[in-house]
């Protein structure tokens, strides 16, 4: 990157994450009381990206981790609420982060998810059996950064989220469902997890998502709506692992993840001048290093873990 | 958070919403209490309504009243009251919807009280229509649809005039558009009642998707659907031979090594080999899986066994353009006058099918001969053996001023060998492509600046001449190409956002500009040093540097070639060229490479020896954009015990040396120049001569 319409805040974006904790009173907080394992992972990816991790006391998280761990081998999105595939992996995340995978019994969270898998190859969520694309990713990722991917019947795995493809190249949540840039990173990033991107149409996805870029720089999740930062995540990590992300303009999309920060109190957000939050901070961030802002750490596209982490799992320390 | 604007909140505000939290987190936890402590009365289950009307994410509330509904119906019997509770529910996710018909969880609790079959279906289009009413592309009301359509068993043709209706009402319903095609598919895939004519259909739907791109011409609903209207048009169902080395009507000379002298015949084709084996290789229009000896033919007279045949792909994919195999003179055979011939059959039986499930159905037969030659051992080895190769122009020499008999692609117009369609087809489709191209020239004259209006066209006039050249390869030249260009040239000025995509387009029809006809072919094709003197064909260059090109493609025109120059161009990829199986010699010299898994094409290339890479960009990037298009233990495509720390030291981590151990560990370089890249530093050299025992020079150095 050398033209930078503006700077990023690290300091401040630091200061943002650290004192969520501190507003736990807040409407805001007690209405996303019930996901907080993902708002965990969203903060903390957030702070390794800025090379910060090192401000959190790591056995405090560890410890309120284990708390959210279920009998049946999930993880609840927050203490007392039920397990879910979704909060699942961002524990798994979470531990990965502070390279503390071993505290997991592996065995009993990989049968939770391969439990959740159905008939036809998808996955449920939970026991209630919603079935969704999103679980697939969810899955795959999972058992994969465990190594515990042969627990899964992969093949009938891939040849479901094949079954969500649309005629436009991209994926939606069920069969026939419209492609979304969310549903698309779900389901390019199980592919590429299980070295099955050749079911893809690079060139029609690819022209999909690059689309996906408007006039201001910033990126939709679907042909006519507005953009929105999370999708510099979706869309460009998706534009990566199928090697089509020079065709977007990635000078204009710093530009506009850049506008998004509140440069007084930190924080990022859909759109300029809208309202912060976690969510928004780290799609913003891991968007950035995508698109390679000086002085992050590097994310990897499928796992969305920072590169050096990924690294430690699947090349050990040597 | 979306939508919500950045303000400080106003100290009134600030203590309703406080207020607010206490009383939402005080209903959480009482639900949660409820819930560990399995209470299910009717004052529990009103703490749940209440927190869910609040606020209709928190999951767990949810599966607490699924929990609930399950305890309190296995106690009741009268029907009144079971419809109460299931209504009870229904009530519930409505209001939870009207709050947000984004919630995930309240959809799926309405899916699954219904699926209990106590309810009936009939209510729930009434719902849809006043949310997609309300919010036309939410997608979770689409996806409701479909599922109550299907339980409801509603057939697809009224389904189809829903999405009429939709896109008559605004023609920007992305939604409708898409939900459109599925339905439109499915109708066409079982050929339903009406939908039997495939070209009827598809004309109707030209006169729909035309009205949507001329009322608003930059909104991309309609633009898309077009696209997959012309992808319907123009991609014929079943996949076709396009090309095959050796070719069609060709003499071919396979030589191998001995003391014998040999003189050469000026026409034929030659090819190197110690051993006696060459390939066979079919290129196909599009990816196709199953070729094998049961749908392929060989007649050779040494071919007695069961040929293998394999698919040239760098993935796991069992489907390519293109497939080798490869046939054996006998050790034995050394009768270098003798001429044998070969012929190819296919097409006669069933197998070879394509991604859309299509069979090869073109019967269809080339023939050639080979013969057997023994030649000195310095002469065999041909360019890449004794000396250092050296790709300076002072090197070449062009072809055109030589005699063009000895040009190895004397029989490019030979290649196509395929059938052609029926000519009614063929009629069809000029009939229907001619005024599409016709209507979009027009609404360009009106609207200069319509950059979807210019793709489309382009588009329209890349897929009108490759049809007219499968059809009628001989006759059909080529007319659209210039005008091509320059729509692609003016979209990179137009929309310099996407410049990139349009470049890499302009790459490839540049490309095959200059390759897909003999007399520009031989422009670019040069003969290496001395060898011109001698009669060594193989030393001929396909020349394609300096070009700007950002992609490179036309493959099927290039299975010949053995030498080629693609440097001081702007390529990240080389996606395609394993179908090269020939080349042992190649420049990619100043490019833009940035990993040693962008060019995983190179390790299917079992002859490549020489290789320049020098001057690109492997180890300057953070993002490694190839990284899941090839083998590695990231994508569960290389067996983990596949010994990269036997190349780790203290200063060279396997996580940044195994994409170079996987790459080189394949390879049989002799030469290789990879000098200008950052991640070339005296560390990395050694790990290079480690891993190429036949590395004979490095960076235009000797290896010692
Ligand atoms: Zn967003």
């Amino acid at each position: 990157m050398d033209l930078l319409s503006g700077e990023l805040e690290v300091e401040k974006h630091v200061q943002y994450i650290l004192s969520l904790e501190e507003k736990k009173d807040s409407l805001e907080s007690v209405a996303m009381d019930y996901l907080r394992m993902n708002g965990a992972y969203w903060g903390l990816t957030t702070l390794d990206l800025l090379g910060k991790l090192g401000t959190v006391d790591r056995d405090e998280v560890i410890s309120w981790v284990m708390q959210c761990h279920h009998e049946s081998g999930g993880f609840a999105g927050n203490v007392g609420h039920d397990p879910h595939i979704l909060y699942t992996l961002s524990a798994v995340q979470v531990l990965a982060l502070f390279d503390k995978l071993d505290v997991l019994d592996i065995d009993k969270l990989s049968d939770y998810i391969s439990g959740l898998q159905n008939e036809d190859g998808s996955f449920s969520g939970d026991i209630w059996g919603e079935v969704d694309t999103r679980f697939s990713y969810i899955a795959i990722c999972c058992l994969s950064l465990l190594h515990q991917l042969d627990k899964i019947n992969t093949e009938k795995a891939v040849e479901y989220i094949v079954s969500c493809q649309n005629l436009d190249g991209g994926f939606g949540c069920t069969p026939g469902g419209e492609s979304h840039a969310g549903q698309i990173f779900c389901c390019v990033g199980a592919l590429a997890i299980t070295g099955c991107l050749h079911h893809i149409n690079k060139d029609l996805l690819g022209w999909w998502l690059c689309e996906r870029q408007v006039k201001d720089g910033g990126l939709n999740g679907r042909p006519e709506k507005l953009p929105d930062v999370c999708y510099s995540w979706w869309v460009l990590s998706s534009l990566i692992m199928i090697d089509r992300v020079h065709w977007i303009d990635k000078e204009k999309l710093a530009g506009f993840i850049l506008d998004c920060q509140d440069k007084e109190n930190g924080g990022i957000s859909d759109r300029p001048n809208d309202a912060v939050d976690v969510y928004h901070t780290y799609f913003g961030v891991a968007g950035l290093s995508h698109l390679e802002y000086p002085g992050l750490k590097a994310i990897d596209p499928a796992y969305a873990l920072p590169v050096d982490v990924i690294n430690k799992i699947f090349f050990g320390r040597k | 958070m979306h939508g919500q604007p950045r303000k400080p909140l106003k100290p009134e505000d600030d203590a309703a919403s406080i207020a607010k939290a206490a009383k939402l987190r005080n209903l959480q936890s009482q639900l949660l209490h409820n819930h560990h402590n399995k209470i299910y009365t009717k004052e529990a289950l009103e703490i749940s309504s209440k927190l869910l009307e609040l606020n209709p994410e928190i999951y767990t509330g949810w599966n607490y009243r699924k929990l609930a509904v399950e305890h309190n119906l296995q106690v009741e019997t009268d029907p009144k009251s079971i419809k109460s509770i299931v209504d009870e529910e229904l009530r519930l996710v409505e209001i939870a919807l009207s709050r947000n018909f984004k919630s995930y969880g309240a959809w799926h609790h309405r899916k699954w009280i219904l699926s209990k079959g106590f309810s009936s279906f009939d209510h729930e289009f009434l719902l849809l229509n006043k949310f997609q009413k309300a919010d036309s592309r939410n997608f979770h009301a689409w996806n409701y649809r479909r599922f109550v359509a299907a339980m409801k068993n509603i057939p697809e043709e009224e389904e189809l005039q829903y999405t009429t209706d939709m896109i008559n009402n605004n023609f920007s319903n992305y939604s409708a558009w898409h939900n459109r095609s599925v339905i439109l598919s499915n109708l066409l895939k079982r050929k339903a009642e009406g939908f039997t004519s495939k070209e009827n259909v598809l004309a109707e739907e030209y006169d729909l998707v035309h009205q949507a791109v001329f009322v608003d011409p930059d909104d991309q609903s309609g633009w898309f659907y077009h696209l997959w209207l012309l992808e319907q048009t123009v991609t014929p169902d079943a996949p076709m031979l396009v090309s095959s080395w050796p070719i069609h009507d060709s003499d071919m000379i396979v030589s191998v090594k001995s003391n014998l002298d040999d003189t050469l015949l000026p026409t034929s084709t030659r090819y190197h080999s110690e051993s006696g084996t060459f390939p066979l290789i079919l290129y196909f229009n599009q990816p196709v899986e199953g070729v094998s000896s049961s749908n392929v033919t060989v007649d050779f007279m040494f071919c007695k066994e069961d040929l293998l045949w394999r698919p040239l792909s760098t993935t796991n994919s069992k489907k390519s353009h293109a497939w080798v195999t490869y046939l054996k003179f006998p050790d034995k055979e050394d009768n270098s006058s003798k001429v044998y011939p070969v012929e190819v059959r296919l097409g006669h039986s069933h197998g070879i099918v394509s991604s859309s499930g299509s069979d090869y159905n073109f019967p269809s037969r080339f023939a050639f001969t080979v013969s057997l030659q023994c030649v000195e051992l310095e002469t065999a080895e041909g360019v890449s053996g004794t000396k250092m190769l050296d790709w300076g122009d002072d090197s070449f020499q062009i072809c055109e001023a030589l005699p063009l008999d000895l040009s190895p692609i004397l029989s490019l117009d030979q290649l196509r060998i395929s059938k052609n369609h029926e000519p009614t087809a063929l009629q069809w489709l000029i009939e229907t492509m001619t005024p599409e191209i016709a209507l979009f020239r027009e609404l360009l004259l009106e609207i200069k600046g319509c950059k979807i209006g210019k793709l489309t066209l382009a588009r329209l006039l890349i897929a009108y001449d490759a049809i007219m050249t499968y059809n009628i390869p001989v006759e059909y030249k080529k007319v659209n190409t210039e005008e091509v260009l320059e729509l692609f040239t003016d979209l990179m000025k137009l929309d310099p956002t996407h410049s990139s995509y349009y470049k890499d387009e302009h790459s490839l029809v540049l490309m095959e500009k200059l390759i897909s006809n003999r007399k520009s072919m031989s422009k670019h094709c040069f003969f290496y040093g001395e060898s011109s003197s001698s009669n060594l064909c193989n030393s001929v260059c396909l020349r394609l540097n300096k070009l700007s090109l950002s992609k490179i493609g036309s493959f099927e025109h290039l299975l010949w070639v053995e030498m080629l120059d693609l440097s001081h161009n702007k390529l990240h990829s080389i996606e395609g060229l394993e179908a090269m199986q020939l080349l042992s010699s190649l420049n990619l010299g100043y490019n833009r490479f940035s990993s040693f898994t962008a060019l995983e094409p190179l390790r299917l290339l079992q002859k490549l020896k020489v290789l320049d890479i020098s001057y690109n960009e492997i180890g300057v990037h953070s993002i490694d954009t190839t990284r899941y298009l090839c083998s590695s233990p990231l994508s569960h495509t290389v067996e983990d015990d596949s010994n990269f720390n036997e190349y780790a030291r203290d200063d060279m981590k396997v996580a940044d040396t195994w994409e170079a151990v996987m790459f080189f560990r394949g390879l049989q370089l002799r030469q290789l120049n990879m000098a200008g890249n950052a991640i070339s530093d005296d560390n990395f050299r050694v790990l290079l001569v480690k891993l190429l025992p036949k590395l004979k020079w490095l960076d235009g150095k000797a290896v010692h």
